[in-house]
């Protein structure tokens, strides 16, 4: 057999056919690689050079810190303080999200629930974005959580700002509080900031109505990061705008006072400015502590806030909507003087029958022969049953909403009940029915269809013991801006008529009137005052035959509501105030608080002290009425 | 041809003759392109040598030692040597299939001497040995015989099987490749390679339904569609790609590549790193890469056809195309062409099993240009 042959030969030539076959497909394959590399490189490089970018340089949202609320003393009512946090990123927890909280849990006590909010916050945002997993931890389990840290991957302790109340429930009706953003709240407001997670915005109170002022604008940082979102270096900085100081008109140490004397009552007390209308006290009770909604409020704390018979939650003080009772009175006088009859006079037997319809005096037995000063003094509601018929209630409604009820005062706070004032076109358009005569006596009396807030009724003693228009606020300056001040308009009631009603109201309190017992005795500190209550149930006729039942001898739920207006000093009035205790027991624990309030207001006198409200702000304000301020 | 006297003609050379024949121009190209990948590995790791560049250069100086003592080894010695080395090959292979069963995971490593070795990257270079050697010993019409077909066919599916199973399914389309090519070259008849075209266009369906396994369709499925999942697994598409474009005509400049320096470009430093070299070089950068590389498979196609052997001329054209399958397997896939199969970029990506076993072939390329006189009977057994 020969070594080499023809078969060898014609192999050979087939290989080299083939191999330029082959080395053709080869040259396509390259021809293929460098077009896409041209489409790449050349014809989309622009864009890529974009994205790449783009991945190169991330947008960090720096929240700005949040302004603070201060009193009219620059006392910080809100503020903010260092919040010990643990973030999360999910890509860097290489163990797994679930895992790495598992982990973190054994550290620092986690709930479910917050477990729950984690993965879903981590759901929503991109894989290398912080997540806070826990915050306001104390030093020691932050400390913990840093010890830890080498078996932990993707956590990052952090400290932030978060804000704080340093007089927990004390002022939680007014300043509200901050909580995490909802998707409602981001429904109309593209603010970038409200994606930043773990961002609060004001949900309640001032920090609701002001959020966008306290929010502040948010900042930026332009920095190169890596694949796992970790920032290599700062490109640029712009630190945002902070959010500006809201200044309130409160006293912060009367504001304490008078949530402290209200305790455990369901109850709410306003102290204004009797003469600017500015708010100094406004105290619902019970309050609860803001600084719980910050840090999440767990199931069980809502739902004893939600189901508490006291409703912790409610701002009573311009939300809670009653019935006046006998505090509608000295509008009732104002208005019958208006009329031009001073002189009034009426004969209480106890009752007075109008057709087959007895209304009935507070007191069964009659309080005789009673004029305009008597009548207040005593509350008498017969002598208000007579100034009423005589009135008609076109008259009555006038000066009620002249005087501020049946219209929300405007306070800066949201969330304001307008109350109520009846009206004979009301009754006609609502029922259909004509306006009866004996609801105008059941109006006279505050008693009916009149609902007024606390702060109406703060803003009634004000008004009357200024004469003029007062409207309150409670908000002074935002940022450097002073809020528009102006004058208020004077009333339309005489000198005359004034001078009348706080005559009868001064009876109320230092002559033997309904509130003698408690008078401010101190020479010079003397209030004037006019007591209400509220009924809350029927009192029938078969009840009041045998006597009317004691309010100890009901459900707490059935109690009257005991009312109290009043301004001090008498001689030229500064303070004006309203309280009522949903209802309270015998006696009038209202007028105890009242007197005490109105006493504490007086020797600290805040309106006399000097306020520390910007000096710009200062010097835009308006000339002040009557006395100094500051 | 050569001025020199006609050294190779002689059936036997002394080693002095041998380092003269060995095409130093080759080396030379093969030299540059991996100091290329040097460059490479030094940007990646942001301006170092360690971890990656410097281990890479040993490994280079060790392959170069490799390809000139394989250029010395007659080339018969290497006819004798094909069926133990595949025989050898085939073991690892088994052996790395059944640890992989063990440890329940992809198991694609061996550790021979503290070095980690990849027994499917031995296998290719092995599996053309063989398969030369064995097409070497039938004539044409020898060949388009179904016990002889057969025979080549189980020669390639036996590997292809283990490789699939590690598993590894770039290796495996490069090793089908490499010898379907090989058979083509032999002279299989197109009576044969029609039907078997018509078939591969029948079992891709088939395979996606019964052979893939979840990770491998999900990298199918994002390659279609990157953007369909930018974070997840579509993830490295879309970097490289951004990486690639981004280079621009003339790149960013040399360790001015921001997508690898912060972590965007995954594997940054074994089977994606060409698309640092796009970003840094750009499309001027990529052409002069590619024509280096052309030029290599020109050479090793010229090689093989100025072998006096069928061996020698398979072999040649084996090893050349395996290179070939590399670049384009790689070069496709970082560029959005393909799905990510995992093959590395030779002489560049980092990697010792792939660099040695690149060297090894090319120094099997050489040894068939300094053996290229020597001729070798149909049924010679080589020499040993």
């Amino acid at each position: 057999m020969p070594l080499f042959d023809r078969k060898d030969k014609s192999r050979y030539a087939s290989f080299t056919r083939r191999s330029f076959g082959l080395t053709g497909g080869m040259a396509a394959v390259f021809a293929v690689l460098a077009g896409r590399l041209y489409q790449l490189q050349i014809r989309n490089g622009d864009q890529y050079k974009v994205e790449a970018e783009d991945n190169r340089v991330n947008q960090r949202l720096i929240a700005p810190p949040r302004g603070r609320i201060l009193d009219r003393f620059g006392v910080e009512l809100a503020n903010n303080r260092r919040n010990y946090r643990v973030l999360l990123v999910s890509e860097q927890a290489t163990e797994g999200v679930a895992a790495a909280l598992d982990t973190i849990g054994k550290v620092i006590v986690l709930s479910d629930a917050q477990k729950k909010r984690v993965l879903h916050d981590i759901a929503m945002n991109k894989k290398f974005v912080p997540v806070p997993v826990a915050e306001n931890l104390s030093w020691e389990e932050f400390a913990r959580i840093n010890l830890h840290l080498p078996y932990l991957s993707g956590v990052q302790p952090d400290v932030g700002e978060t804000r704080d109340y340093p007089y927990g429930a004390d002022l939680s009706h007014i300043l509200g509080y901050v909580a995490a953003v909802s998707p409602d709240d981001k429904k109309d407001n593209d603010d970038p900031l409200l994606d930043l997670p773990g961002f609060r915005i004001g949900k309640r109170g001032i920090e609701k109505a002001f959020d966008e002022k306290v929010r502040g604008t948010a900042g930026a940082s332009r920095v190169e990061v890596n694949a796992y979102g970790r920032v290599i270096r700062e490109l640029s900085r712009d630190g945002g705008v902070p959010g500006e100081d809201v200044w309130l008109t409160i006293d912060r140490e009367l504001q304490s006072f008078t949530d402290q004397r209200l305790g455990t009552e369901s109850a709410a007390c306003v102290v204004l400015d009797a003469q600017s209308g500015d708010v100094l006290a406004l105290s619902s009770t019970p309050g609860y502590d803001p600084n719980l909604f910050n840090v999440g409020v767990t199931p069980d704390q809502w739902k004893a806030m939600t189901t508490d018979d006291h409703k912790p939650l409610l701002n009573k003080a311009l939300s809670g909507a009653y019935p006046p009772g006998s505090t509608f009175k000295p509008a009732m006088a104002l208005a019958l003087v208006q009329d031009g009859a001073p002189d009034f006079s009426v004969n209480c037997s106890g009752s007075l029958t109008i057709g087959n319809h007895q209304f009935h005096c507070w007191n069964p037995h009659g309080h005789g022969h009673v004029d305009l000063k008597r009548g207040i003094a005593q509350s008498c509601d017969v002598f208000f049953y007579e100034v009423a018929r005589r009135l008609g209630i076109d008259k009555m409604e006038a000066a009620a909403r002249a005087l501020g009820m049946g219209a929300a005062t405007g306070i800066e706070i949201p969330g304001e009940n307008s109350g109520f004032i009846p009206g004979a076109a009301w009754k006609e358009a609502r029922y259909g029915i004509p306006w009866q005569m004996g609801e105008t006596l059941v109006t006279g009396i505050g008693q009916g269809y009149v609902l007024t807030t606390p702060l109406q009724l703060a803003t009634l003693a004000a008004r009357i013991a200024s004469g003029r228009a007062v409207s309150p606020r409670i908000v002074h300056t935002v940022g450097g801006t002073t809020q528009p001040r102006p004058l208020p308009d004077p009333l339309p009631f005489s000198a005359d008529a004034f001078a009348a009603v706080r005559e009868g109201m001064n009876a109320v309190c230092n002559e033997g009137g309904t509130a003698a017992r408690y008078r401010i005795a101190e020479p010079g500190l003397e209030m004037a005052g006019k007591t209400g209550t509220a009924q809350v149930r029927v009192i029938t006729k078969q009840e009041r035959s045998t006597g009317v039942r004691g309010n100890m001898s009901l459900p707490w739920k059935m109690r009257d509501h005991g009312l109290y207006i009043a301004f001090a000093p008498v001689a030229a009035p500064r303070y004006a105030l309203a309280c009522i205790v949903e209802h309270g027991s015998t006696g009038h624990p209202q007028c105890q608080m009242a007197h005490d309030i109105l006493l504490f207001a007086q020797k600290r006198d805040p309106l006399n002290l000097r306020a520390a409200y910007p000096a710009s702000a200062a010097m835009a304000s308006p000339p002040q009425l009557l006395g100094g301020h500051g | 041809m050569t001025t020199r006297p006609y050294a190779a003609a002689r059936r036997t050379l002394s080693v002095t003759d041998k380092l003269f024949e060995v095409n130093w121009g080759l080396v030379l190209l093969i030299g540059i392109i991996a100091c290329v990948g040097f460059a490479m590995l030094y940007s990646v790791a942001g301006g170092s040598f360690e971890p990656w560049a410097m281990p890479q250069i040993w490994k280079f100086l060790l392959g170069l030692a490799i390809l000139v003592t394989v250029a010395c080894i007659d080339i018969r010695v290497w006819l004798s040597l094909a069926y133990p080395a595949y025989a050898f090959s085939l073991l690892l292979l088994i052996a790395v299939v059944i640890a992989g069963h063990v440890g329940k995971g992809a198991e694609r490593w061996l550790t021979l001497g503290g070095l980690g070795l990849q027994p499917s990257e031995l296998m290719k270079i092995s599996l053309v040995l063989a398969l030369a050697r064995y097409l070497h010993g039938l004539s044409i019409e020898d060949i388009s015989k179904p016990l002889n077909l057969g025979i080549a066919l189980a020669l390639i599916g036996i590997p292809a099987v283990f490789v699939v199973l590690q598993p590894n399914l770039g290796t495996t389309l490069i090793i089908l490749a490499d010898g379907a090519s090989l058979l083509f070259l032999a002279g299989l008849s197109w009576w044969w390679i029609a039907p078997a075209l018509a078939a591969v266009a029948v079992a891709v369906p088939t395979a996606w339904q019964f052979v893939l396994h979840d990770y491998q369709k999900r990298r199918v499925l994002t390659f279609l569609n990157p953007e369909s999942d930018a974070l997840g697994a579509g993830w490295n598409i879309t970097q490289a790609k951004i990486a690639i474009g981004s280079g621009g005509v003339s790149g960013k400049g040399f360790l001015q590549g921001t997508q690898s320096k912060l972590n965007f470009l995954p594997e940054k430093q074994t089977d994606f790193i060409i698309t640092n070299f796009g970003e840094e070089f750009g499309f001027v950068g990529c052409i002069a890469l590619f024509i280096l590389f052309a030029v290599v498979i020109g050479y090793g196609i010229q090689i093989a056809n100025g072998a006096r052997s069928q061996f020698g001329r398979l072999l040649a054209m084996g090893v050349t195309l395996n290179f070939f399958f590399y670049i384009m397997i790689n070069a496709s896939m970082v560029m959005g062409l393909i799905p990510v199969v995992g093959i590395p970029m030779p002489l560049i990506s980092y990697g010792g099993s792939a660099m040695l076993t690149v060297m090894f072939g090319f120094g099997l390329l050489m040894s068939v240009h300094v053996h290229r006189q020597v001729e070798i009977p149909r049924h010679s057994g080589g020499i040993i």
